[in-house]
């Protein structure tokens, strides 16, 4: 072959190239010590992140900050106006257990906001291409440009029958109960919904913060709504209930004569600060504030239904009634949540029926721990499972894009993965060299150079072959039919590293597939590599072995 | 040829990836994490059924042990929520307690009986918990031999 007698001297530039280019370490260093990028800043989900990647919300958070303004506001309200009286004329505990409430549903609120719900983080180049050389293996395959249809695996989980699908943004068979969020773009683990009031997914990892949250708001507002109840009883037996209401500030709001006659009624907050001469409008604003709270859209339309009622009857009335709905509703999404607790279930799968015995006869929920309890204590006190996507971890240049680590095993897998990306970057040509090698194919034409023999010949008639290859974009090696993948892996994922290997491919073969395929072509600047002695240059090949093979060095040196 | 044990002096010198393997999750009881125990025809002429299987066994017991419900695991969540779950701050939840072990167990495995044989184990949480990876390396350093084995090898897994 051709090949044959240009490829000592070929090889001999390419090492060159390759000496000069991948001191990756260097450049590393060098990148890193620049502009240290973390993995969240490139993130592939339509997520906002906040600290410097602590905190992940959705992109949408307007109505999250509604929630906040709303809670504040009417809470703030509820302790300016009505706990003074409440306080002193029935107990200081009043504003403290509902201090202690606040504090819990805020905080509630931001975990749940701020967490990662389980974000599963997408499939790595290899996977990817593995997964589909398996479907294309069972599926049988088709030429170029169909797209098969979608995958489904089914799995058997406890004697149920689970149909895992293929996500096509994400490139992995979902786990059962994982759903893909279309406004987040990621698949989320035990994915529930979606929720704008939190603005973030709803997930495995905060669902029971979400729980949390909605079940201390329900007593939150049980808790305001009640006392304001109180506090309006309170006053009109000192006034009448009528002249309350009629004298309703909801009318005459903070008039002076209100403030008056009420501090004439109450003798015990003469004294006081002059906060205990709560207008009543106070209390009303409070329910109508907290009555728009969760269920903004019906309070309008029972409004404008209520309207001709409202100025027979007066605010007051109409806003407790709307409280009352509004408090029903909250407490009412707690109690369907409790529900879907106890039977382990998310909304997704109640939305759906997916257990429902409507369904078939023996159709059961296979996730459920058979007994409330413990389901209830799985949900809410169960392990915490750490986030899967690494957002603080730094970028490695060489890292394959999808490649997150753990928040939790920094030290020792962030080692490892350096180790990793740095050999990886210059054996994953080595393996489409070997697999060249290997592959029966190939075996067509081999022309045996030194040690680099079967790697070139392999990838002379590897430009040949795979022209038409799977349309995949692993740049990193895969494994077995990366043979095709390794033809098409001419196109260069890190051209800083690559480059020059795309260089000494071209004038031997037209790179087959242009632009979308990225193809590492790395493989004979490692086959030269490889030859100890005989092309290269020993230095430069120490570095490229000690770079290669650095991950299994550190791992026993550790 | 494909049981040579290489220690990881001659692998230094002529190690190079050749293939990835990937162990699929087990979903057959639930979403728990739990691999495959299913012996990947790659790996044949690497390394000893037996050894591969126990290892995978190991990481499935130490995942249930991260993931158990008990006594255990309700105090630490009581716990935690009772202090608005300000107290993770301080200290690590059990889960990454055993995710360290996890780590430390695959070092160990890798520096013990994988390397040796030209494999290495990826952590599964560098893979989002959805595989083990398995790298395969082929040896390079017995020139004409390696390739000459790798090819055979290499038909031999077809």
């Amino acid at each position: 072959m051709h090949l044959g007698l240009t490829e000592p001297v070929r090889e001999c530039q390419y090492n060159q190239i390759c000496t000069r280019n991948s001191s990756p370490m260097e450049n590393v260093g060098h990148t890193k010590k620049r502009s240290p990028q973390r993995k969240w800043q490139i993130f592939p989900g339509r997520n906002r992140f906040y600290c410097n990647g602590r905190l992940m919300m959705a992109r949408q958070t307007g109505v999250f900050y509604l929630t906040l303004v709303l809670i504040i506001v009417t809470s703030g309200l509820f302790f300016t106006f009505d706990c003074p009286f409440l306080a002193s004329n029935l107990t200081p505990a009043i504003p403290v257990v509902g201090g202690m409430l606040l504090i819990f549903v805020l905080g509630m609120l931001f975990r749940a906001g701020f967490t990662d719900p389980g974000v599963l983080p997408r499939a790595t180049p290899d996977e990817a291409a593995f997964l589909e050389r398996q479907m294309d293996a069972t599926n049988g395959s088709s030429g170029p440009g169909y797209r098969p249809p979608p995958r489904i695996k089914e799995v058997v989980i406890n004697g149920q029958t689970v149909k895992l699908k293929y996500c096509f943004t994400c490139k992995i068979f979902r786990p059962p109960r994982t759903s893909h969020c279309s406004l987040c773009d990621n698949c989320v683990e035990r994915f529930d919904h979606h929720c704008p009031w939190v603005g973030n997914c709803v997930g495995k990892r905060n669902y029971r913060f979400f729980y949390l949250f909605i079940l201390s708001l329900s007593f939150l507002t049980v808790f305001i709504f009640a006392f304001v109840i109180t506090h309006v009883i309170l006053r009109s037996n000192r006034t009448g209930f009528l002249s309350a209401l009629k004298d309703s500030p909801a009318r005459y709001p903070f008039t002076k004569g209100n403030c008056q006659m009420l501090s004439h009624i109450t003798p015990r907050s003469q004294a006081g600060s002059k906060h205990s001469e709560v207008p009543i409008s106070v209390d009303a604003c409070v329910c109508a504030l907290v009555s728009v709270w969760f269920v903004a859209m019906r309070a309008c339309g029972f409004y404008r239904r209520w309207s001709a009622f409202l100025d027979g009857v007066g605010l007051t009335v109409l806003e407790v009634v709307v409280c009352f709905f509004s408090v029903w509703s909250i407490v009412g999404l707690s109690g369907f949540h409790t529900y879907l607790i106890s039977s382990n279930q998310t909304t997704n799968e109640d939305i759906k029926g997916s257990w429902s015995t409507k369904r078939a006869k023996d159709n059961y929920n296979p996730y459920s721990h058979g007994n409330v309890l413990t389901n209830c204590c799985a949900a809410l006190c169960g392990p915490l499972p750490p986030s899967l996507i690494d957002r603080r971890g730094l970028i490695q240049p060489d890292t394959p894009q999808p490649a997150p680590l753990s928040n939790g095993s920094s030290g020792y897998t962030t080692q490892l993965h350096t180790h990793m990306c740095d050999q990886e970057q210059c054996i994953q040509s080595t393996k489409f060299v070997l697999q060249a090698a290997t592959t029966p194919l190939l075996h067509s034409g081999p022309v045996v150079i030194g040690r680099g023999g079967p790697p070139l010949s392999g990838k002379s008639s590897l430009g040949v072959t795979c022209s038409s290859l799977a349309p995949n974009q692993p740049s990193l090696p895969s494994s077995m039919p990366g043979l095709s993948c390794a033809g098409d892996m001419l196109a260069l994922r890190d051209p800083e590293t690559h480059c020059h290997h795309h260089h000494f491919v071209s004038p031997e073969e037209t790179p087959s597939p242009p632009g979308p395929m990225p193809l590492t072509l790395p493989c004979t600047a490692h086959a030269g590599h490889l030859n100890p002695a005989q092309l290269y240059d020993p230095a430069s090949q120490d570095s490229l072995h000690e770079d290669s093979v650095r991950g299994l060095v550190k791992l026993s040196s550790v | 040829m494909a049981t040579e044990f290489h220690n990881l002096q001659e692998l230094r010198h002529s190690a190079s990836l050749a293939n990835k393997v990937f162990i699929q999750r087990d979903y057959s009881e639930g979403t728990t994490c739990r691999f495959q125990t299913k012996f990947p025809s790659e790996l044949d002429s690497r390394i000893e059924r037996t050894l591969f299987e126990d290892t995978v066994k190991t990481l499935n017991n130490y995942y249930a042990e991260a993931e158990k419900i008990g006594g255990q695991s309700y105090l630490e969540g009581c716990l935690a929520c009772a202090t608005a779950y300000i107290i993770f701050l301080c200290m690590e939840t059990r889960y990454e307690k055993v995710l360290k072990k996890i780590g430390s167990y695959i070092q160990e495995q890798n520096e013990k009986i994988y390397a040796p044989r030209g494999l290495l184990i990826t952590d599964p949480i560098e893979r989002g918990m959805r595989v083990i990876e398995i790298s395969i390396y082929e040896d390079r350093a017995s020139s004409g031999s390696s390739s000459g084995s790798s090819s055979t090898s290499g038909t031999s897994a077809r």
